[in-house]
């Protein structure tokens, strides 16, 4: 039965190792300069690289770091600073309602709310719907974070004379600063890689554009297209690109990681 | 701490109007969170308004879809993303569990952290890339080994019968499975760790071997817990859209083989929303993703009530 078990874990390992290892046999021949600074070249052609969609992730993936990420901070230090409250109560709630929601789901409603009211599609309705995936993830997070700040040391503060929002922000959230810097590191490589909200948002462009009121291209959005299109060069940059794609998410996602457990090791 | 610091909020007057500043602009940011769920659904029912007056309830049971006609039923794509869901949930229930008690109960400690942290690594994953690996890895595979031993073996169920296509039912299941995958292990990890030792210890000292500790005692405390896990990873297989958009063929249809191209509700939303013209179309979509955001806060409230039950100590009434 052990050996059964054993069997299961090589089995559930194997895929990553499949993917990562594809990733880098078909997509690493593929990334040279060109590919990170030029520009899509007709179909049909070979060469060209994906700068349009570079650029666009950092722009789409960044705006939403500034929707999101005061919000989700914010939501997460008003949970864990007045924990009984029923806005509190709620607010948990309903951040994990969201944080199940599929990411097309959300999508769907930032299409409904900015793209069909402004009759045109935007980079930014694609930032609203990662804003969106983003606030209920570093909402919990920053709460969780908060929480394992030891009492003693609020108490110490409070009875030092700070006031309670100097209490907050300058001893309780600055303990926790590398904890909310991870939520938020993973919050963004989560998003950094969603495909579904960006499909009828942000929509894809074969541009250099860095307006972020018209349709703009993302790494996913790339993949996706040249991935079920029907050229061999497409397929090329496809596999290049998502390699690019699960560096940059693998790379957020493992630094976040580290970022804690060098925390949690200082401390116990 | 420098006395300066604490010298500036000397006057109350000044620190009790810093307090509810500080207070008031926490609050609006949390308002945020609930406020932006009923914007969701607010906008979501005025989006699907025009198909529910024109279709009702009676969309979820017919399998209609001509846009061109303006007739709209989610019967096959409800059926797709149910049965592709539940198959995902039937491969990777087993072995995620498998790897979950393997990790908390047999292995050497020093390699519980790496798998578990390379597992999670899957979770990282960006759908679309499974979808990519699908499509040109994963899909051939099947098609030259897997699906044929199943249609010689098993051939004379109506589920392994008719053409072997690569992209379908079968092909979107197994991704699927791959995917929550790391969801389920993980929780079902945490689950297995809430597990008092005392409830081990206990099974040991009365001679049971660990094998017999753990079906005995340790799994029966934790099975709503484990539930809980699999809803969880069930919740995700049902809105996971490109990677089984790549894989599963995208057809209108309801077929008992699982060879044959299916849909999902996700995936018809992904492909039909920014190519859709008519208003009803938009409208039938939009309707879609609301039934789907139900089904799945249904599904989430409720693996969340097992897991949560569990953590409070009250999950086990043993078996």
């Amino acid at each position: 039965m052990v050996a059964l078990m054993g069997l299961a874990v090589v089995l559930a390992v194997l895929p990553l190792l499949l993917i990562l290892g594809t990733l880098i046999a078909k997509g690493a021949s593929s990334l040279n300069l060109a590919f990170f600074t030029k520009m899509p070249v007709p179909a049909g052609e070979t060469g060209g690289g994906v700068l349009h969609a570079i650029a666009g992730t950092l722009m789409i993936v960044g705006a939403a770091c500034l929707i999101g990420l005061p919000l989700g901070i914010g939501g997460g230090i008003y949970c864990a600073e007045y924990p009984g409250s029923k806005l509190s109560t709620l607010t948990r709630f309903v951040s994990d309602v969201l944080n199940g929601t599929p990411s097309i789901v959300v999508g769907v409603f930032a299409w409904t709310w900015i793209v069909a009211s402004q009759k045109h599609f935007s980079a930014l309705a694609g930032s609203v719907a990662l804003a969106m995936l983003m606030i209920p993830m570093v909402t919990r997070t920053t709460e969780e974070m908060i929480k394992l700040v030891p009492h003693s040391l609020r108490e110490a503060a409070l009875a030092l004379g700070y006031s309670r929002w100097r209490t907050s922000l300058a001893v309780v959230v600055r303990t926790t600063l590398p904890g909310i810097v991870t939520g938020s590191l993973l919050a963004v490589a989560r998003v950094a890689g969603e495909t579904a909200p960006l499909l009828f948002t942000a929509l894809g462009s074969q541009y250099l554009s860095f307006n972020l009121d018209q349709p703009m291209a993302a790494l996913p959005l790339v993949v996706f297209t040249y991935a079920t299109g029907p050229y061999e060069e497409w397929h090329q940059l496809a596999w290049a690109t998502a390699l690019v794609l699960i560096l940059v998410v693998l790379v957020l996602s493992i630094a976040a990681r580290l970022a804690t457990r060098r925390k949690f090791s200082q401390n116990g | 701490m420098s006395p300066s610091a604490t010298g500036s909020d000397a006057t109350l007057g000044g620190a009790r109007f810093g307090d509810r500043l500080f207070k008031a602009l926490l609050t609006l940011t949390a308002l945020a969170v609930p406020v932006l769920l009923a914007f969701l659904v607010l906008e979501l029912w005025s989006g699907s308004r025009e198909a529910i007056a024109k279709f009702g309830l009676g969309f979820l049971t017919s399998s209609e879809w001509d846009p061109v006609e303006g007739l709209f039923g989610a019967l096959p794509l409800i059926f797709g993303t149910v049965v592709s869901s539940a198959l995902a949930l039937l491969i990777a229930v087993p072995l995620s569990l498998g790897v979950a008690i393997f990790l908390t109960e047999f292995a050497p400690m020093r390699i519980r952290g790496p798998v578990s942290f390379l597992i999670e690594l899957l979770a990282a994953i960006p759908s679309v890339v499974y979808g990519l690996w699908g499509i040109f890895v994963m899909i051939p595979f099947l098609r030259a080994t897997l699906f044929p031993f199943l249609k010689d073996t098993l051939g004379f169920l109506p589920f392994f019968q008719g053409p072997i296509y690569g992209p379908g039912m079968l092909s979107a299941a197994i991704i699927l499975a791959i995917m929550v995958m790391p969801y389920i292990m993980s929780v079902s990890r945490e689950v297995l760790l809430a597990v008092p030792n005392t409830q081990r210890e206990a099974a040991l000292a009365l001679g049971a071997t660990r094998w017999e500790a753990l079906t005995g005692a340790v799994l029966p405390y934790a099975r709503s817990g484990i539930i809980g896990a699999g809803i969880l990873g069930l919740g995700r297989a049902l809105g996971e859209t490109m990677a089984v958009t790549m894989v599963i063929g995208n057809r209108h249809e309801i077929a008992a083989s699982l060879f044959a191209p299916g849909y999902t509700m996700a995936a018809a939303i992904a492909n039909e929303f920014a190519e859709a013209v008519e208003n009803i179309h938009l409208s039938a979509l939009s309707y879609v993703a609301l039934t789907l955001f139900v089904v799945t806060v249904l599904i989430n409230a409720a693996a969340r009530l097992l897991i949560w039950r569990v953590a409070q100590g009250g999950g086990g009434k043993s078996a």
